[in-house]
């Protein structure tokens, strides 16, 4: 995030995360409305941004870490945005928005590679590829925050110790279906996202996928998510415990988005 | 003099609002019961307080806590106050005296925030009630369509329940319960959310298990048990709230199918134990049960709290919660008072600009009834004068005019705030007789 673009989206995101937490004690009508409003304003400046970048460097801008955590970022605020919608919740905001900020401070400390982007990066089916990964990922960091929602939640109900903001949250039932079709959202987008990588792989790179420990990560993240989903209706997993696997999955995908992508991949190497 | 225009003209219009009356702070509740109206008589009183000349607009606010007369004095109102309370106690038979000095009255602004704020429910025996709301709304869409109300009280209302609105939903002064079993039930909604489509239990069949069930019915729960030891008493209650009733002897078989429970059994002990709930969450495949005991003693075995997938609060958890929200309630005033502060504002604002079109107005026709009299009687002296400087002459006076009130109508229109414009036209409506003037011509008319 090098332009001004991209530093406008982040103190919008800020400003709109004021509102948001505000709102958690005091309800304002106009404050939730300009809170959204504000959130959908640092997407559109962040879309920008991300053009900007991208006509910098001829392709699309996730061929480095800054580029794709950049749009993971904005995927995630996208993401949140229509749950926000469609579930008329906004409680939610304050701590996703929270999570934006320290995700897009901590790319700030890192210097952006604006180099041209290797021919592969180029062409559709690529770009398809990374979105869909990214959008996966990011429906999975929602699932996170919405599964440690309903972790606290759960907390304050059980010690009947209820304070000013608890009356504001989404009921336990609301987080857990949000949470559930945040990572139907993920899986699909993730399964979406494999089949166009196998499929560029195949065409443009003429090289075998199979043994890149990324696939094996990634199929990780499948058995661990259905796995979640499977468990979480079933006796016994139900509730809390479900909550818990899913916010416990959510490091795996770190594992795969930083570590792997970085250090154990020969495909999806940031450089 | 030259006769003035037949129609009635605008310039008598002054906006101004009334209010006598009681309420629980004022007067204890047999005299409350004595004053209270029914929708019907408070229909009936509003259009005899206009057919009387008392008010021009009016509607009459009864509910178990306070009796209102709100109103537009007529402009031959000698004492529109005394009139009213005259009115209030001669409708329900009453002397005067009987009222002793409980009876409230204002005027104006006072008026206007008085309404607003028993629309935001500061005035409210329980702090931020809803209502009231539901009251204010009946009241004035039924006088609405009775006819008595007119354009201030129309503004006046809608503007209190624009208040009333804004309150609830920019505090917390109504959001949080401040009853045990309201309480009990808002926290089932922190688990499940919307209660359509889940199913309660209601043990006991007492006052209390009344109060939830009806609170739980008002929430749109799908189903509701009663179960109790006389089965009767159960009926009874399942009749009157709209449920089932169930024997005793299958509370055991019934516990899983159960969303929420309400135990309020007195003197009984422990009325479901923890393997008993075990069981039933077992049978229900981990699907929460949300468990209120507000029994004493404890209906619900205390142990059972560690259940997973249980949330169990008894009467001392929910009097703490609700003496939190009763705190919490008493914080938010401060914002309500302001809320309502913008609106009467508001209020004073229209009522200025209206008034100030009114007597700017006024002036004009004094100044032109004045000229025309001058005219008439000055021409008659000047026989020589030709039709030509008549006119010239005329024309001279008509610029006169407009130059002498250019500025008064400029500082009516923009004037320094509202206090200065209400002020200035109270200051000219003094100094030219606007409003005696007004009245002899009506009395002339």
């Amino acid at each position: 995030m090098t332009n001004h673009l991209a530093y406008l989206s982040l103190a919008l995101y800020a400003a709109s995360f004021c509102c948001y937490a505000r709102i958690l004690y005091a309800p304002h009508n106009w404050l939730g409305r300009l809170a959204t409003l504000l959130l959908a304003a640092g997407i559109l400046l962040h879309y920008f941004a991300l053009l900007e970048r991208s006509r910098a460097m001829h392709a699309v801008p996730y061929d480095d870490l800054y580029g794709s955590m950049s749009l993971f970022a904005w995927l995630l605020a996208v993401t949140y945005l229509g749950l926000e919608v469609f579930h008329r919740q906004r409680s939610v905001g304050a701590f996703v928005t929270f999570l934006l900020i320290l995700w897009l401070g901590a790319l700030e400390l890192r210097a952006p590679v604006e180099k041209p982007a290797s021919p592969a990066a180029h062409g559709p089916l690529f770009a398809l590829h990374v979105t869909l990964n990214t959008w996966a990922y990011a429906a999975f960091a929602l699932s996170f925050v919405l599964s440690l929602i309903y972790l606290a939640e759960n907390r304050i109900l059980r010690s009947r110790h209820p304070g000013a903001a608890f009356w504001r949250f989404p009921a336990l039932e609301a987080l857990d279906v949000m949470a559930r079709s945040s990572v139907y959202m993920g899986l699909a987008a993730l399964a979406a996202g494999v089949v166009m990588g196998v499929i560029w792989a195949r065409r443009l790179v003429g090289a075998s996928i199979w043994d890149d420990p990324k696939v094996a990560v990634t199929l990780a993240i499948f058995i661990i998510y259905g796995a979640y989903l499977r468990l979480s209706r079933r006796a016994n997993w139900r509730g809390a415990r479900a909550a818990l696997l899913c916010a416990a999955n959510f490091s795996v995908v770190l594992f795969s988005y930083t570590f792997v992508n970085k250090y154990l991949t020969r495909f999806h190497h940031f450089l | 003099m030259v006769a003035p225009s037949n129609a009635k003209s605008p310039d008598a219009l002054r906006v101004q609002l009334a209010l006598v009356g009681c309420n629980h702070r004022t007067a204890p509740v047999e005299l409350r019961e004595r004053l209270s109206f029914t929708s019907q008589q408070a229909l009936d009183a509003a259009a005899e307080l206009r057919r009387q000349g008392i008010l021009d607009e009016a509607i009459i606010l009864s509910t178990c806590n306070r009796s209102e007369l709100y109103g537009v004095p007529a402009e031959s109102a000698a004492a529109p106050a005394d009139a009213m309370e005259e009115f209030l106690t001669s409708f329900h038979r009453m002397h005067r005296s009987q009222l002793d000095g409980r009876v409230y009255r204002s005027t104006g602004a006072d008026a206007v925030r008085h309404l607003f704020r028993v629309s935001a429910g500061l005035d409210s025996m329980l702090l931020g009630e809803a209502e009231i709301l539901g009251q204010l709304r009946a009241a004035y869409g039924d006088a609405l369509a009775r006819g008595v109300t007119g354009p201030i009280l129309n503004r006046v209302f809608q503007g209190a329940l624009e208040v009333g609105k804004r309150v609830r939903a920019e505090t917390e002064i109504g959001a949080r319960p401040m009853s045990v079993a309201l309480a009990g039930v808002k926290l089932a909604e922190r688990v499940f959310g919307n209660l359509k489509g889940r199913s309660a239990m209601i043990l006991g069949a007492g006052d209390v298990a009344g109060q939830v069930a009806e609170h739980l019915r008002h929430r749109g729960i799908g189903s509701l048990r009663i179960v109790n030891r006389s089965y009767g008493h159960a009926a009874e209650l399942a009749r009157r709230i709209g449920g089932s009733a169930a024997a005793w002897e299958s509370l055991e078989a019934l516990t899983p199918e159960a969303d929420v429970i309400v135990s309020s059994v007195g003197g009984a002990g422990v009325v479901l134990s923890r393997q008993t709930l075990e069981s039933a969450i077992a049978a229900r495949n981990s699907r929460p049960i949300f468990v209120v005991d507000l029994g004493v003693p404890r209906n619900i075995a205390p142990e059972s709290v560690g259940l997973y997938n249980l949330y169990l609060y008894n009467v001392d958890d929910l009097g703490e919660i609700v003496e939190q929200n009763k705190k919490a309630r008493e914080a938010e005033i401060p914002r309500a008072e302001a809320i309502i502060a913008t609106h009467v504002a508001k209020f004073e604002a229209w009522r200025a600009a209206l008034e100030s079109a009114s007597v700017a107005d006024d002036l004009r026709s004094l100044f032109h009834r004045q000229r025309e009299e001058l005219l008439r009687e000055r021409f008659v002296q000047m026989q020589n004068a030709s039709p030509e400087e008549r006119e010239r002459i005329a024309r001279i006076t008509e610029e006169l005019i407009d130059r002498v009130l250019s500025q008064p109508t400029e500082l009516l229109r923009s004037g320094r705030g509202v206090r200065g414009r209400l002020g200035a036209i109270e200051a000219l409506r003094h100094f030219f007789g606007l409003h005696d003037d007004a009245k002899d011509r009506e009395d002339h008319d």
